[in-house]
C-alpha cells in the first residue's frame, strides 16, 4: 500500500481556556491515504476544527504523532511548517478568504510569493489555475466585484496552484447557496480525479455525502468511520 | 517581474488604500527630516560665513599679542602687559624666512575732528606695510610711505566709517585736515570698507597714522617702543604654520624665556581663529539639529501607532498569507517596508520641502544656507532608521500571530 498522506497516530490536542483545560482531541488514529476524497464530520466542538487545524500544519499536537506523507511533522519548526504548508497544503474557507485590495490573479499569485526558490513562471501557473476553475475570464476583478461562488473558485485555484498534495476544505459550500455549493463540489471532485487529496471538513451529511468515506468525531474521539 | 517589486508594489497599495491616514502619519517626518535639512544647511551657512569673514582679515596672517601677565595663579587676558616692542617687529621681518611682511600696532581711542563734525574712534598708530599684511585695498588717495613714518610725519588714512561720519557723501576728504587730540593731520587716503570682525567690531571705524607720530605727538605717556599686537603674513599659505613656528622660536630667544617656562607672548594664526569659531557654529548647529530631530522621533512614533492600527485591522489578512505559506520572517519583512515606504517617502518629500525652505531662508533672511548632498543623505539613511525602528514591534506582533485566531478575527 502506499504511504498515506494523514497519519496521526494516537494524537491528543489540549489546550487552557479561561483557567480550565480543554482536550479537543483525545487519542485519535487516523489515515488518508493519497487521491482519496475524505469528509470529517461532527458537531461543533467534536474536535473536527482541532483535527484540521493540525493536518494543515496551521496548529501543533500536545502528544502523538502525525505524519505527512510518511514525514513526521510532529516537532518541526514554524519556518518548516510555513514551507510545507506552501507546498503541499491549499485551503479553502467557508469564508473565501481572498485579500480584498487584491485582484483574482493576485490572489493566486499568493502563495508562489511565499514559494522557495522563487517559481519561474508564476503569471502563467496563476492564469493556468484559474482556468481550471473557469475564472480566467476574471482575472482581473477584485473580491468585491465577483459573487460568492466565484470567489470560492478563485479559492480553490489559489489553493492549488502550488501543485499540493493535499487540499484542506472548511465548509467550502457554508456560504453558498444549494446550486453554488454542488458546483463548487463539482470542482472539488473533478480535482480529487486528478489525483489531489482533498479533505473536506463539514457538518452537513448532504455535503459530507459526496465524499467517498466519512470520518465522524465525537468529543475528540473516531466515533465512526463510513466508505460509499 | 521580481518577488521584491511585487511585495514593495503591495506595500504602496496598502498605504494607498489610506490615503489621508498615510499622509498624516508621513507628516511627522516630512517635518522632522524637513527641519533636520533647513538646520543644516543654516548651521553651514553661518559656518562658511564666518570662515569668510575670519579669512578676510589678512593674508596668511598671523597675530602676535602681548602675553598675559600672571600673578599668583591670577592671569590676565592677552595684551594686558606689554611685552612686544618695535625691535621685535623689525627681528621677525628680518630673521624669519617663512614671513613676507611685517607690522605692528598700537591702539588707542581718541576725538578726531574734521571741521565743524567730530566722532569718536580709534586711532592705530602703524607702519607702511600694514595694508599689505592685512590684504587691504585703498579707496582714494594712498597708504603711509615709509618716509613719512620714519619722519613722524602729521599724516592720517581714514577707514570708510570715519570718512562717512566726518564728510558729506562724495566730498573729496584727501589733502583736508583733521585733528587728533588737537594735533593737525593731513588726510592722505581713504581704505576701502572691510566689514566687521567675526567678534562684531567695525574695522572700518579706525584712524591710521604713522606709530612714530602716534607715540611722540599722540600717546605721550606710554611705554616708549611697546606695541600692542604685531601681524605678520607668512610668504604662502602653507608657510604659515612654518612662520607660526619661527616666530614663536625667536621671540623666546629674545625675550630669554628659559625652556619649560610659559611664553609671555601668544602667536595666532586665521585658522585658529576659524577652529575656534567653527566649534561654536558646530556646537549650534548640532543642538539645532538635535531638536530637530526630536521631531523626527515623534514622527516615528506616529508611524509605530498607525502600524499598529493596521496590523490589528489587517489580522485576517495576515492570517490568510500565514496560512498559504508565509513565513514569520516574510510576514515582518511586509510591514516593514510598509513602515519603510511612509518613511522613506515622508523621508523624500521632507528633503524637498527642507530644500525648498532653505533657499527660501536664504532669499528672505538674506543669510547664506548650504545645502549639502551628505545631508540628503544622511537625511534619508536616517528616515529609513526611523521606519525600521519604530515598524519593528508593529511588523514583530503581526508575524507572531497566531494564524488561526487571525483567521476567525472579523
Amino acid at each position: 500500500m502506499d504511504t498515506p498522506v494523514i497519519r496521526f497516530r494516537n494524537a491528543w490536542k489540549t489546550y487552557p481556556m479561561a483557567g480550565e483545560t480543554v482536550e479537543a482531541l483525545k487519542g485519535v488514529d487516523v489515515e488518508i491515504g493519497a487521491g482519496e476524497f475524505v469528509a470529517i464530520m461532527g458537531p461543533s466542538g467534536s474536535g473536527k476544527s482541532t483535527l484540521m487545524h493540525v493536518a494543515g500544519l496551521l496548529d501543533t499536537l500536545t502528544t502523538g504523532v502525525y505524519e505527512l506523507e510518511g514525514e513526521d511533522v510532529s516537532a518541526i519548526s514554524k519556518t518548516r511548517r510555513a514551507d510545507i504548508r506552501n507546498r503541499k497544503i491549499g485551503f479553502i474557507f467557508q469564508s473565501f478568504n481572498l485579500l480584498s485590495r487584491c485582484s483574482a490573479l493576485e490572489n493566486v499569485e499568493l502563495p508562489m510569493l511565499y514559494h522557495r526558490p522563487p517559481v519561474p513562471d508564476w503569471k502563467e501557473k496563476a492564469m493556468e489555475a484559474l482556468r481550471i476553475v473557469g475564472m480566467q475570464s476574471r482575472s482581473a476583478h477584485l473580491p468585491t466585484q465577483l459573487s460568492g461562488g466565484q470567489q470560492q473558485r478563485v479559492a480553490i485555484a489559489r489553493a492549488l496552484v502550488n501543485q499540493p498534495a493535499l487540499i484542506m476544505a472548511d465548509e467550502p459550500t457554508g456560504n453558498l447557496d444549494t446550486h453554488t455549493g454542488q458546483e463548487i463540489m463539482n470542482v472539488l471532485q473533478s480535482l480529487q480525479k486528478q489525483g489531489i487529496t482533498i479533505v473536506l471538513v463539514t457538518h452537513d451529511p448532504e455535503v459530507g455525502q459526496k465524499a467517498h468515506r466519512r470520518i465522524w468525531l465525537r468529543d475528540g474521539r473516531i466515533a465512526q468511520n463510513e466508505a460509499n | 517581474m521580481n518577488i521584491w517589486w511585487t511585495v514593495i508594489r503591495l506595500a504602496v497599495r496598502a498605504l494607498l488604500a489610506y490615503k489621508v491616514r498615510s499622509l498624516l502619519t508621513m507628516l511627522g517626518i516630512i517635518i522632522g527630516i524637513g527641519s533636520v535639512i533647513v538646520m543644516i544647511s543654516v548651521g553651514r551657512g553661518a559656518n562658511a560665513s564666518i570662515q569668510d569673514q575670519i579669512h578676510s582679515l589678512g593674508s596668511n596672517m598671523l597675530m602676535v599679542f602681548s602675553g598675559s601677565t600672571k600673578s599668583g595663579g591670577v592671569r590676565a587676558g592677552y595684551g594686558t602687559k606689554p611685552t612686544l616692542d618695535i625691535g621685535d617687529a623689525d627681528v621677525i621681518a628680518r630673521d624669519c624666512p617663512a614671513v613676507l611682511e611685517v607690522s605692528h600696532v598700537t591702539v588707542q581711542s581718541d576725538q578726531i575732528v574734521a571741521g565743524k563734525k567730530n566722532w569718536g574712534a580709534k586711532v592705530l598708530g602703524t607702519t607702511e606695510t600694514y595694508t599689505a599684511v592685512r590684504d587691504w585695498p585703498l579707496m582714494a588717495g594712498e597708504f603711509l610711505t615709509h618716509p613719512q613714518v620714519r619722519s613722524a610725519a602729521n599724516v592720517a588714512v581714514l577707514g570708510s566709517s570715519i570718512y562717512d561720519n566726518l564728510f558729506e557723501p562724495g566730498e573729496e576728504a584727501v589733502g583736508r585736515t583733521i585733528r587728533i587730540k588737537n594735533v593737525p593731520f593731513r588726510v592722505i587716503g581713504i581704505l576701502s570698507p572691510k566689514g566687521r570682525t567675526p567678534s562684531g567690531q567695525d574695522q572700518d571705524d579706525a584712524v591710521f597714522i604713522p606709530h612714530t607720530t602716534m607715540e611722540r605727538k599722540i600717546a605721550g605717556h606710554r611705554l616708549p617702543g611697546m606695541v600692542h599686537f604685531i601681524l605678520v603674513s607668512a610668504q604662502t599659505g602653507e608657510l604659515v604654520d612654518e612662520a607660526k613656528r619661527e616666530v614663536e622660536e625667536l621671540l623666546r630667544q629674545r625675550h630669554r624665556i628659559a625652556p619649560g617656562s610659559d611664553d609671555d607672548f601668544t602667536v595666532r594664526t586665521l585658522d585658529e581663529y576659524a577652529d575656534m569659531a567653527g566649534k561654536t557654529t558646530d556646537i549650534m548647529t548640532y543642538l539645532l539639529t538635535a531638536v530637530a530631530a526630536i521631531s523626527l522621533l515623534v514622527g516615528g512614533i506616529g508611524i509605530m501607532n498607525i502600524m499598529l492600527v493596521s496590523v490589528t485591522e489587517r489580522t485576517r489578512e495576515i492570517g490568510i498569507r500565514i496560512a498559504v505559506g508565509a513565513r514569520e520572517s516574510d510576514v515582518l519583512i511586509q510591514f516593514l517596508i510598509e513602515a519603510m515606504v511612509i518613511s522613506i517617502v515622508g523621508g523624500i518629500l521632507g528633503t524637498i520641502l527642507g530644500v525648498a525652505a532653505s533657499k527660501i531662508i536664504a532669499q528672505v533672511a538674506g543669510w547664506l544656507t548650504i545645502v549639502s548632498i551628505d545631508s540628503i543623505l544622511l537625511a534619508t539613511i536616517f528616515s529609513a532608521i526611523v521606519g525600521i525602528f519604530f515598524g519593528f514591534y508593529p511588523a514583530r506582533k503581526a508575524a507572531g500571530m497566531d494564524p488561526i485566531l487571525a483567521l476567525r478575527h472579523e
